[in-house]
């Protein structure tokens, strides 16, 4: 039973681990939490559900259009209202990312309503491996989620557009002095970022449902997620995430299951007080 | 239609006191504090539970209401004051939640989603509708006064000056020997307890709470008012939350001209417009209008 636990702890840090990871990586360029963020969870998920359901492609090509779209909707907002804001403060920032995510909410709601709608994607029993069942969806997205982090590990390390952000995340006058242009890495950075919260959306959609707040909902977690790990450090965010997973699903042994979000917060709390840095992040920076 | 408008100032009036326990952690010291939502909640609650259960009076009941509120203030400040303010951010807005997820599950304690109802506000039932909605604008209205008054007094006076000065320069201030953290506290917490105190004047107001009332958004709406009034000016907190209700009502008459218009869509029209607005105000007209007087320390 307790293995059982684990098991869904993982599959839960899986499906935060990539807006995780988009939050830190826009951190890391940024050097700021968008809250925006969250919005970009439904963005994702209604655009795969739109193509999946209404249009009756598959799941993999809904999930390239739902990166897609939320990178996009992610590019126009920072474009639009973040960036204007330079060097007015952290503060502005957050209230201004925050209205942003308020907007695009709505206007999800406003297309779609309030209903929570379900991806079109074939049922298929749960496999039991030595007692612990296995859904099929969840491993799919288990599958992809670990797929997808390995692309985005390989495009940092060896492209050299990857090589250019972290460049700019370690020391932004330095590459500057060297050609690389800013703007189009900040760019760059908020659509990966926004396009793989908007991917994760849509994994979450293809498991349960898709309704306007629940990027909302499952902010709480992957802002939890991504400092756990060290904001700014991505192997951090996928740590973060699947530590995350794991305490809240073993926390439901004692715990009932809507106070799921509540274990993240206390998570922070503690991560707040005793190491603000993270598992794998710098303070210095 | 006399219920309307004097329902509505009523509710700024409560506005009102949110907007002054925000001034005094955002416009005044400069802490982000997004939990605003969670202390009004917790106010609410605490007076809701204080006169239904423990049968207190009004008067005590909204004491405990800022007690508590103060309370859950400090609680939440004392582990992450020191922190930046994108985490400090973060918390508060955690904190939120966190409080509508117990609000809605520990039915023992606050009745779950089904709210509570039934909390005694003064004079209710011994006079007509319009007698008691004359009454409670009257009892918001001087509860207002006294908190605009206990507001501008504290950040006219030296104490104030200590937090413009911890918010414009945190280091200068600590340089002057001030221990900014406990400043900082202190601001939140006072902050935190007007909040509580709002709540519990909503909660007598209107004799009905749920937990669907403090969704995250009501800390926006405050921030607009502050925003639009003046932040870091208490008489600017007060008429910001006078021209959020104009714009909040304002944009439901609006709305009803927009036809063919489902009430999810216009409910969700009018939330953009809000978030529309507070960029707009934030990027272009951050002082609001009335600016921050005595800037001089």
């Amino acid at each position: 039973m307790f293995l059982q636990y684990i098991v869904n702890g993982i599959f839960y840090g899986a499906t935060l681990a990539l807006p995780a990871i988009g939050l830190t990586l826009i951190f890391a360029v940024l050097r700021f939490p968008t809250f925006a963020l969250a919005a970009h969870l439904a963005v994702g998920a209604y655009a795969g559900y739109v193509l999946n359901v209404w249009f009756g492609l598959p799941v993999v090509p809904s999930y390239v259009f739902a990166f897609i779209v939320a990178g996009l909707v992610g590019v126009v907002g920072d474009e639009v209202a973040v960036k204007p804001l330079d060097g007015r403060g952290s503060l502005s920032v957050a209230i201004v990312t925050i209205a942003l995510s308020i907007i695009i909410e709505n206007v999800m709601r406003f297309s779609f309503g309030n209903e929570l709608r379900g991806f079109d994607v074939p049922l298929y029993r749960d496999a039991v491996f030595g007692g612990v069942r296995f859904g099929f969806q969840q491993v799919i997205n288990f599958g992809a989620a670990l797929v997808i982090m390995l692309v985005v590990f390989g495009f940092l390390t060896f492209t050299t557009l990857g090589k250019a952000m972290r460049a700019v995340a370690d020391n932004p006058s330095l590459a500057a002095l060297r050609g690389i242009n800013p703007h189009f890495i900040r760019r760059f950075a908020v659509f990966l970022g926004m396009g793989l919260a908007g991917l994760g959306g849509a994994l979450i959609a293809a498991e349960t449902s898709v309704d306007p707040l629940m990027g909302t909902r499952t902010m709480l977690p992957i802002f939890a997620a991504a400092i756990l790990g060290g904001l700014g450090s991505i192997p951090g965010a996928v740590l973060g995430a699947i530590i995350i997973g794991i305490i809240s699903e073993t926390a439901l042994m004692f715990i009932p299951p809507t106070y799921r979000s509540a274990v993240s917060f206390f998570v922070l709390i503690i991560v707040l007080s005793f190491r603000p840095q993270g598992i794998l992040g710098d303070l210095k920076k | 239609m006399e219920n309307y408008i004097l329902g509505i100032l009523t509710t700024s009036g409560v506005y009102a006191l949110l907007a002054l326990g925000l001034n005094m952690t955002w416009g005044v010291t400069g802490i982000a504090n997004f939990g605003l939502a969670g202390f009004f909640a917790v106010g609410a609650y605490a007076a809701a539970i204080g006169s239904t259960v423990l049968g207190l009076p009004i008067w005590a009941s909204a004491l405990l209401s800022i007690a508590v509120g103060g309370l859950f203030g400090l609680l939440v400040s004392m582990s992450t004051i020191r922190l930046r303010g994108d985490y400090l951010a973060i918390v508060t807005l955690g904190f939120t939640e966190v409080i509508r997820l117990v609000a809605s599950n520990e039915t023992w304690l606050t009745k779950g989603t089904d709210g509570i109802s039934g909390i005694p506000g003064p004079f209710r039932g011994q006079v007509t509708p319009t007698e008691y909605n004359m009454i409670s604008l009257g009892i918001v209205t001087l509860v207002v006064i006294a908190a605009l008054i206990f507001c501008v007094r504290l950040v006219s006076s030296p104490y104030g000056r200590v937090l413009r000065a911890i918010r414009d320069d945190e280091g200068v201030a600590m340089a002057a020997g001030k221990n900014a953290t406990m400043f900082k506290l202190q601001a939140f917490v006072i902050g935190a307890a007007l909040m509580g105190l709002g709540g519990a004047v909503y909660a007598h107001y209107t004799s009905y709470i749920s937990p669907d009332l403090f969704r995250p958004l009501i800390s926006i709406y405050i921030f607009l008012a502050l925003t639009i009034g003046g932040s870091g000016n208490n008489f600017g907190a007060v008429l910001g939350s006078i021209l959020l209700l104009v714009l909040l009502e304002g944009s439901r008459f609006v709305m009803e001209w927009v036809p063919g218009l489902t009430g999810v869509q216009s409910a969700a029209m009018r939330e953009a417009i809000i978030g529309l607005v507070l960029i707009v105000m934030t990027r272009f007209a951050a002082q609001g209008i009335l600016r921050e007087r005595n800037k001089q320390y």
